[in-house]
């Protein structure tokens, strides 16, 4: 019983352990602690610990059914759980490959349509043309640069919008001022569809890479804004009033309690603008473009070379879900405190 | 309360410089706490026209243990939160008194009923929190360990707060208080949400750091019976004055269903209910 130990050779509280104290003038020494302070806590975790291993076994012996009846009878238990051990492992595999089941079919059925003539080429190339015009575009450089260049801009717009968006989202969550001043205008450029903008943003801008980063910016400011915004009004005031207590103030307090507070919903916003972000992107370089991926779908369009819009499109595809990916494992990794991100 | 500026921007600093920062502070962290005693005269505190404490006057020596009783809205949190300085009184003044009866600055902390540990700090930054701002981090951690080996939950110092028990959490929250040698600790019901059995063992723990450490202690509480167990005195308060102020002649340990506290428990609860 590490416990009494603890307490009676000097509190750990107190390293250099002066002896006891009498305390209220009551003279009591501190003698060892009844049975029931030391061992209750030790005793019911060890209760946990016991019953949570015995339940991690029976865990690991597949489904419940088997495991129960291997309860019963041990000799059998043995065949019966490597036995369900292979078909969970063919059932593992199966259910990680099922996701992929449905895109697979719908490719093999179109390149048979496609190689039996059902599908016009000029309505929808075949799944090998797309490939043959991806290896063309790789190997001509053509395709790096085009993606390079539709990333850059993505990413600067998402990073100047966000930036925007975040800092305004932590100033209207924080500051009542600027709450008052700033959130009602917000909320009314909000509802204005950001792609109705276009034709005044060509009028400001022209067709160059301004008008696509500012697009792309006020298409990711606003759900950045409003999600670091609700995020922050709603970190736990019991928890601030903690920090408070404790001495936190001013950046201290935004950095142990607000800002991780608001995180989980701050990423909510993120992966929601990264949806807005390629949308953008895409309307912006059907405008008017001399580069970039919808560059490429567009003078692909004139040419009629639909196995390249095809191209594009699937690339858009892999973009965006690749940028989902990051976000998410970000996500992951940022709030691996938070028990819903827990594997 | 706070500790002082902290000057090495190091976040690796070895077991000698931590001894020469140990040393520079204000809080001896070694030794025992400061304990601060009160002294009341004439408190007051109204919400708008409601008073909610009407003049209290109360003493209560450095290293006592004090439960505050009495039915909901009598105003014992209401007091609890001015004896911390959470709330400002509107009327009278509170002192804090060392056992000579000197006015000290008093290091006092609060444990609330809901544990309120940070989820995104591990157990041992949130107990490090108590330390306040600017302590090194190295610091933090070894005060922290301390800290949680005195609420037992050594083992527990890398985990996140959602892998704990509610009773290990206040555990945690109690750990964080004590950390920084308050002279003060007030606890707002903070067993009031745990089950029966983990509360028992809480009550120990708190009986058993508060004789360990000497602080002064003020329990806000509803359970009559909890107050008699813990405190060396039992006050009533009723629409925001003292009905009755009770001594509890039994040394610690007690034992649960002790008559004595049995028969202080009964003249309690019928104060508390105006039947007396």
């Amino acid at each position: 019983m590490t416990t009494v130990d603890t307490f009676t050779d000097g509190h750990p509280l107190r390293r250099s352990g002066s002896q006891s104290r009498s305390v209220g003038g009551k003279g009591l020494a501190a003698p060892a602690i009844s049975p029931l302070v030391g061992e209750m806590p030790g005793r019911a975790e060890g209760g946990n610990v016991s019953r949570n291993s015995a339940s991690a076994e029976v865990a690991e012996g597949a489904s419940p059914r088997s495991v129960s009846f291997a309860d019963i009878s041990p000799t059998r238990g043995e065949i019966t759980r490597s036995a369900s051990d292979r078909s969970r492992a063919v059932l593992a595999a199966f259910g990680r490959f099922l996701p992929f089941l449905l895109p697979v079919t719908l490719v093999i059925l179109w390149q048979a349509g496609s190689s039996f003539g059902l599908i016009s080429d000029r309505i929808m190339p075949s799944p090998a043309a797309v490939v043959a015009a991806f290896w063309e575009r790789l190997f001509s450089g053509e395709l790096a640069r085009d993606v390079g260049v539709s990333g850059a801009r993505a990413l600067s717009g998402l990073l100047i919008g966000g930036s925007i968006g975040f800092l305004l989202g932590i100033a209207n969550g924080v500051s009542k001022l600027s709450e008052q001043l700033t959130d009602t205008t917000l909320q009314m450029l909000r509802t204005i569809p950001h792609l109705a903008m276009i034709p005044l943003v060509i009028l400001w801008f022209g067709i160059g890479e301004e008008a696509k980063l500012f697009l792309t910016s006020l298409g990711v400011l606003f759900p950045i804004y409003l999600n670091t915004y609700h995020g922050v009004k709603n970190v736990d005031r019991d928890l601030i009033e903690m920090g408070r207590i404790y001495g936190m103030s001013g950046w201290s307090l935004f950095r142990k309690v607000i800002f991780p507070g608001a995180l989980p919903s701050i990423f909510v916003g993120l992966r929601y603008a990264l949806g807005i972000m390629w949308l953008t992107l895409i309307v912006s370089e059907s405008i008017a473009a001399n580069s970039g991926i919808g560059y490429m779908a567009n003078t692909a369009r004139e040419f009629m070379m639909t196995d390249v819009v095809v191209l594009a499109l699937v690339i858009y595809a892999v973009l965006g879900k690749l940028a989902d990916v990051i976000a998410r494992t970000l996500e992951r990794a940022a709030l691996s405190w938070n028990p819903a991100y827990q594997r | 309360m706070p500790v002082g500026p902290y000057q090495s921007p190091l976040a690796f600093i070895s077991d000698a410089e931590l001894d020469a920062y140990h040393e520079a502070q204000p809080v001896d962290y070694q030794a025992a706490p400061q304990p601060a005693g009160l002294r009341l005269r004439g408190v007051e505190k109204r919400f708008g026209d409601n008073p909610v404490l009407r003049g209290l006057d109360l003493d209560v020596p450095a290293g006592q243990f004090l439960a505050i009783v009495g039915k909901s809205g009598c105003g014992k949190s209401t007091l609890l939160r001015l004896l911390v300085g959470l709330d400002e009184p509107t009327g009278g003044r509170i002192e804090f008194v060392d056992e000579e009866g000197e006015a000290v600055e008093p290091n006092s902390r609060i444990v609330f009923q809901e544990p309120r540990l940070l989820p995104w700090f591990s157990v041992a930054d949130n107990v490090a929190v108590g330390l306040g701002d600017g302590v090194p981090r190295a610091f933090g951690r070894r005060e922290a360990e301390r800290a949680l080996a005195g609420v037992q939950l050594s083992e527990k110092a890398k985990d996140w707060p959602s892998k704990l028990s509610g009773g290990q959490r206040q555990r945690v929250a109690l750990a964080r208080a004590l950390v920084s040698r308050p002279g003060l600790l007030a606890l707002d019901e903070p067993l009031g949400a745990l089950d029966a059995l983990t509360r028992i063992g809480m009550q120990n723990l708190v009986t058993d750091v508060w004789r360990e450490l000497g602080f002064t202690a003020v329990l806000v509480t509803h359970d009559v019976a909890e107050a008699v167990h813990l405190a060396d005195r039992v006050i009533v308060l009723d629409e925001g004055r003292i009905s009755l102020d009770l001594e509890i002649p039994r040394d610690q340990p007690r034992r649960h269903g002790d008559p004595v506290l049995a028969e202080l428990e009964g003249r309690l609860l019928d104060t508390i209910l105006g039947k007396a």
